[in-house]
């Protein structure tokens, strides 16, 4: 039972939460805040309660995908968790999410706490939340003016693992030498998952990376392959750091343009059959390994882990589609160079030579430096570009990152307005055609909110 | 004509997009039929020191800005002292900048000396400068997004690049931003910085021509798209900052 402040905070929050919904107003962060302003350790106290404990998922890209795989695989299992689905990862998205599934009483309607942790709130979450699980998908520069230097991030976030119980699982990518250097100060229960396929690498030059050096003695690390920007098979001939031995090992990967197929390594359980990960990307297929690896830690069974993985649904702005006048959008939320590149290897695994509706935006949660683009891999995109429909509040700095990419002047294009960039994209695609729409997050909700306005079936997305 | 770039450091000073002036530089010498090329130069050895007619220098993490600093201490630091005294040309941003000054002083702990080329010094702030940065000079506006807690001083022999108007710039005191000296430029301009302020390219180009050719008259190019990110992001510097 949670003490009488958790009580308190709980009741507050929800009548908050009550309020707004009678007024038409859900989805806001401020029940959440509610109720931390009256206890500071409300999610704490309630994830307390939890039979089955907590995950967390943390890293640049690939959290919400993967939090979500996570859930639908612990729902096969049986379990009820309490997630914050919509992304929302910051301490009052964690209260949010717990708030809408416990009752008055602050009994929780769920057993398992399963949260998507911004990586830069992570060393307080996981000191609140008490997980039994911590998932680290990758470190990758990402809004550089809130996050500020990724070395320093990670130094802060390891000192908060090491600082975990003993038998708190991490669950950690072995390719990423930023991210698999978090378990050097602990000795046991950590899970690596990582790509051992030798024919896995970039289809793009990767011309930006964020840890050339040794994490442990920052001499020069060497690569004898490289699959996204620092994240391959690498090692520190210095002093002898190497990528740990995988746990959950992905012998080959497939790629096709629906989705990807995985072969796991024959030590990662009595699994013969290839795991099938519907969404496309080899970044979709690394979210999946970690997905599995989380399960593994968690001590879910593994065929019915892949069974779940097989029915699983993209998130808001990942890969979803709205049909919308005779024309496919396929909506790709870009957000930082790491997560750029994969996207746009994705889309050129496919031959294909898309039609784009691109928009950048500089608010807080789109990132207010939009430098980024500059370290984006636009070189390699650009050649392959049919046309180009730019938009957002810094459109004219995105439809310049063409110009310098070398995209002729012909093929692009700049629309000031949600709607009109939207329609001009659509009436230059063929029926029956496809638009990308490459999109920054308030860039994204901006755009989707047009479509809806406009009739589009948007599928349904839980803020 | 041919011209010959320099990266310093692209493996350690690359951060906030950065890359994207050696990307400018390039295209607007190649966009009026120069031909470029660019050359990595990192720790170790510099191969060929008298090669380039322009360096590029960007900022970087803490972590790498020790391991460059080192190494400039060097034989590479007097190489780049020699290859300017001989005509070449530096742009450099935020930690970039900073390292071509004097020295860097720290919170605690002694200072970390400079390469010296630009009479400038450092000294470390409490609170980071984060934000669009917009200055005024009488060549033109200047349009980035800054992010540095180093707070930087004028010497009588460098002077400002720009005058702010909107953000902090070199110390948010002073309201100088950036610095200049002979053919040398520093600044905090992320962005990056010269797609946006083609003007500064631009003289960076015929300084850099100007090392191994007769006068460079440069052609003009059309700079519409560039004039409208511009003032796109000028409005957000002022609106919004």
């Amino acid at each position: 039972m949670p003490d009488t402040l958790a009580l308190i905070a709980n009741a507050a929050g929800k009548l908050t939460r009550e309020g707004l919904r009678a007024t038409g107003r859900g989805g806001t962060a401020l029940p959440g805040l509610v109720a931390l302003t009256v206890d500071p350790n409300f999610i704490g106290a309630l994830a307390a309660e939890l039979e089955h404990g907590v995950a967390c998922v943390s890293g640049t890209n690939g959290k919400t995908t993967t939090a979500r795989m996570l859930a639908d695989i612990s729902r096969t299992a049986g379990w009820d968790p309490i997630h914050n689905r919509s992304g929302s990862n910051l301490d009052r998205g964690v209260a949010a999410a717990l708030l809408a599934d416990t009752s008055w009483s602050a009994e929780p309607r769920g057993n398992f706490g399963l949260f998507e942790i911004d990586e830069a709130s992570l060393p307080s979450a996981v000191g609140r939340l008490q997980p039994r699980v911590v998932v680290v998908t990758n470190l990758f520069r990402d809004q550089m003016d809130r996050y500020f230097e990724l070395d320093t991030l990670a130094k802060k976030i390891g000192d908060a693992l090491a600082g975990l119980p003993a038998d708190t699982k991490l669950v950690l990518n072995a390719d990423d030498p930023l991210v698999a250097n978090l378990a050097l100060r602990r000795d046991a229960n950590t899970i690596f998952f990582g790509v051992d396929d030798p024919d896995v690498g970039g289809v793009i030059p990767q011309s930006i990376s964020d840890a050339t050096r040794c994490p442990r003695c920052k001499g020069p690390l060497k690569y004898s392959r490289v699959v996204l920007a620092h994240v391959g098979d690498w090692s520190c001939p210095s002093c002898g750091l190497a990528r740990p031995a995988r746990d959950v090992s992905a012998t080959k990967v497939v790629l096709e343009p629906s989705g990807s197929e995985i072969v796991l390594a024959g030590t990662v359980g009595n699994v013969f059959e290839s795991v099938r990960v519907p969404i496309p990307g080899l970044y979709n297929a690394y979210n999946a390994l970690a997905a599995l690896a989380a399960a593994r830690a968690l001590d879910l069974g593994l065929a019915e882990a892949i069974r779940a993985l097989a029915n699983f649904r993209p998130a808001f702005g990942r890969l979803e589609t709205i049909e919308y006048k005779g024309r496919t959008l396929r909506l790709v939320l870009v957000k930082n160079p790491a997560g750029f590149n994969a996207a746009i290897g994705a889309l050129l695994e496919t031959g294909r030579k898309p039609r784009l509706l691109a928009a950048l935006s500089d608010r807080d949660a789109d990132g207010r430096d939009v430098s980024w683009i500059w370290d984006a891999d636009f070189e390699a995109l650009a050649p392959s570009v049919e046309h180009a429909v730019i938009t957002g509040l810094r459109g004219r700095d995105l439809a310049l990152r063409f110009k310098y990419a070398g995209l002729a002047n012909e093929r692009m294009e700049v629309v000031e307005e949600w709607s009109a960039a939207i329609d001009r994209a659509v009436t230059l695609a063929p029926e029956g055609g496809e638009v990308v729409l490459l999109a920054t997050y308030t860039a994204m909700q901006s755009l989707r909110a047009v479509l809806a306005r406009a009739g589009a079936a948007v599928p349904f997305w839980e803020d | 004509m041919d011209l010959r770039i320099a990266h310093l450091y692209p493996d350690l000073m690359n951060i906030y997009g950065d890359r994207g002036n050696v990307i400018a530089l390039a295209q607007r010498a190649k966009w009026r039929g120069i031909a470029a090329e660019v050359r990595s130069y990192s720790v170790g050895e510099w191969a060929d020191p008298e090669w380039p007619d322009v360096w590029f220098f960007g900022g970087g993490q803490d972590q790498g800005q020790d391991i460059v600093g080192a190494d400039l201490a060097g034989k590479n630091g007097a190489a780049l002292r020699k290859s300017v005294e001989d005509g070449a040309a530096i742009f450099s941003v935020c930690g970039g900048y900073q390292l071509l000054g004097h020295e860097y002083v720290p919170e605690t702990g002694p200072s970390i000396p400079g390469v010296g080329i630009l009479d400038v010094t450092t000294r470390a702030g409490k609170k980071r400068f984060v934000g669009n940065l917009l200055a005024d000079s009488p060549d033109g506006q200047l349009i980035g997004f800054e992010n540095h807690s180093g707070r930087t001083y004028l010497g009588s022999k460098a002077k400002p690049l720009g005058t702010v108007l909107a953000g902090n710039g070199n110390n948010g005191e002073d309201k100088t931003e950036g610095a200049v000296q002979g053919k040398v430029i520093g600044c905090y301009l992320h962005g990056s910085c010269l797609p946006k302020n083609p003007w500064v390219a631009d003289r960076l180009l015929a300084w850099a021509l100007g090392r191994r050719h007769e006068v460079v008259k440069l052609d003009p190019l059309d700079d519409a798209d560039e004039q409208a990110a511009r003032v796109q992001a000028s409005e957000v510097a002022r609106t919004r900052t």
